[in-house]
């Protein structure tokens, strides 16, 4: 917790706030959280805490600009400048999650007949990497999460959940992002696939990357997490 | 990268069909190497939209400004008719959601190809044939068919030809309306790979039309939500879909099972 400290910051969220309003059922507002700030430095693991339903995700998504706050900011250090992730024009949001930001999913969302090893090398390549160094890394990657060699060559939407949620993570670290956002991604997965995944961040961390995440898993938490921080709390700290 | 000048400059676009207004004060930019997707219900005016854009319907009001590689944004409506005609035969591609409207239906699919490359300037008989076999296999046409007429293809070949005729120009940016429309569900995951796979290895910028959310979620990086002839939301495709906030684009996405 403490030797990250004098670290810059690669996050700043500052009085962000995100109300749900479902206009398809009576106008029914749910408010999520309101003026909630968070730094995540460079190298530093923040773990995202508190009951269902707290906004852990939503939370997540907002930083992502999956989701549109309704209020606040989401700075990111994006090489020398610092691009607001909630009010940014598209194709500069999207600009950010090429290069900058990458985020791994709960559920991996298949693409049609594109195999598992160039689901992963994607990233990548589209990064402007060659195709065989991406796929090459590909393979690096799903053989660390024990995806057999057979099943490269297919595409995932026949593959079970926990194998799904492999080739996501696998996506996920195929492109050294300097920021990393994870949402459960050892929830469906055995011990010896989370101790990947831990080995996986800790990588990222020692390359100075900043990570925000969601881990049910007390171990996972407790072996990757630097700091915790409570949605609610921080929502209501402000 | 791209943040500087877009590629398209759409201001404040409207158009009537008599009293009935099909498109109303529609604003927005298009930047290179963007897929800009356009969904709505039908008669909101997506067509309408996209043949304003595509320089094939003077809009009533507004201005559509392209990105011409020798003079920089310039007025579409304001080019002559043959330098209009040059620009949609070079830098752009138009896919039509009707092959039949697309396509030479009495002329080989070879030639439905070559005439393009002929129409830029290509003159080596050779040649035009070398790229248009080259074509026809990147968009997985049997070469044992390069001489047949597309009268006789199926619904996917044909748009499939479609395709490889509008990008053998090596065009910047295409429209495309519907382009799985009234192709069967395995034909529709075929072509859409195709078109991901183009749209990426070409770093085409495109502007797509289309009914379906996943087609949508698959191809576009953006989306523009039309209901009576205005746009209600835009934003990032997974943004728009996952947390949409105008009331028709609740609907629309919410009476969708999983997109
Ligand atoms: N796209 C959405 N549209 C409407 N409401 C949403 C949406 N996403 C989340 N919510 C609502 O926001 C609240 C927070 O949900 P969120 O998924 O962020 O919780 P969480 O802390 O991640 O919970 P869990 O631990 O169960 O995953 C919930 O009430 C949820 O119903
Ligand atoms: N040439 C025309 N003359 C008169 N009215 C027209 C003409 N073309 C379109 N319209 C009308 O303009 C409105 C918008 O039509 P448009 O074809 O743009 O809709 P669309 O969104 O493409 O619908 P669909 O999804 O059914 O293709 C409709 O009410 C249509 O009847
Ligand atoms: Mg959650
Ligand atoms: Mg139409």
């Amino acid at each position: 917790m403490t030797e990250n400290q004098n670290q810059q910051p690669l996050i700043r969220v500052e009085n962000l706030s995100k109300t749900f309003t479902l206009h398809v059922q009576g106008d029914a507002r749910i408010p999520v959280f309101a003026d909630l700030s968070l730094e995540v430095a460079t190298g530093e693991c923040v773990a995202l805490y508190g009951p269902s339903g707290t906004g852990k995700s939503t939370l997540l998504r907002s930083l992502y600009a999956n989701y549109k706050p309704g209020g606040g900011h989401v700075w990111v250090r994006h090489g020398d400048d610092w691009v607001d992730m909630a009010t940014a024009a598209p194709h500069r949001v999207l600009e950010v999650r090429r290069e900058t930001m990458g985020y791994v999913s709960q559920f991996l969302r298949v693409i049609p007949r594109v195999s598992a090893r160039d689901i992963v090398a994607e990233p990548l390549h589209a990064l402007g990497r060659d195709l065989e160094a991406a796929r090459a890394k590909a393979e690096v990657l799903l053989e660390r999460l024990n995806i057999p060699e057979a099943m490269w060559d297919l595409a995932p939407a026949t593959f079970s959940g926990g194998e799904q949620q492999r080739v996501n993570i696998a996506r996920g670290f195929a492109v050294d992002y300097p920021i990393l956002l994870l949402d459960e991604p050892t929830a469906s997965l055995d011990a010896g696939n989370r101790a990947v995944v831990v080995e996986l961040i800790r990588e990222a961390k020692a390359r100075g990357s900043a990570l925000v995440g969601i881990f049910h898993d007390d171990e996972v938490r407790e072996a990757v997490a630097d700091r915790i921080f409570d949605v609610e709390a921080g929502a209501l700290a402000a | 990268m791209n943040s500087a000048s877009p590629l398209l400059r759409v201001n404040n676009l409207s158009h009537a069909f008599g009293n009935l207004l099909a498109c109303s004060d529609i604003s927005f930019e298009l930047h290179s190497g963007e897929v800009l997707g356009v969904v709505g219900e039908s008669g909101s005016g997506k067509t309408t939209l996209l043949n304003c854009l595509s320089a094939r319907l003077m809009p009533t009001n507004g201005i559509v400004e392209y990105d011409l590689r020798d003079r920089g944004l310039t007025d579409i409506y304001a080019l002559s008719e043959p330098e209009r005609r040059f620009l949609l035969r070079t830098d752009w591609g138009v896919v039509m959601q009707n092959p039949r409207d697309g396509l030479r239906m009495g002329v080989s699919a070879g030639g439905n190809v070559g005439e393009r490359l002929m129409a830029v300037g290509a003159r080596h008989y050779g040649e035009i044939r070398g790229e248009a076999e080259s074509w026809l296999s990147k968009v997985e046409m049997d070469l044992g068919r390069i001489d047949d007429a597309p009268k006789h293809f199926s619904g996917g070949m044909q748009q499939r030809l479609q395709i490889a005729r509008n990008l053998v120009t090596k065009p910047r940016l295409i429209f495309m309306d519907e382009p799985t429309g009234g192709l069967d569900v395995s034909v529709q995951a075929r072509l859409l790979d195709l078109l991901r796979g183009l749209v990426r290895e070409l770093k085409l910028s495109a502007i797509i039309v289309t009914h379906d959310l996943a087609v949508a979620r698959l191809l576009a990086d953006r989306l523009m939500v039309m209901k009576d002839g205005k746009v209600v939301e835009t934003g990032l495709t997974d943004q728009v879909l996952d947390d949409p906030h105008h009331p028709y684009t609740q609907l629309l996405v919410s009476s969708v099972l999983q997109v």
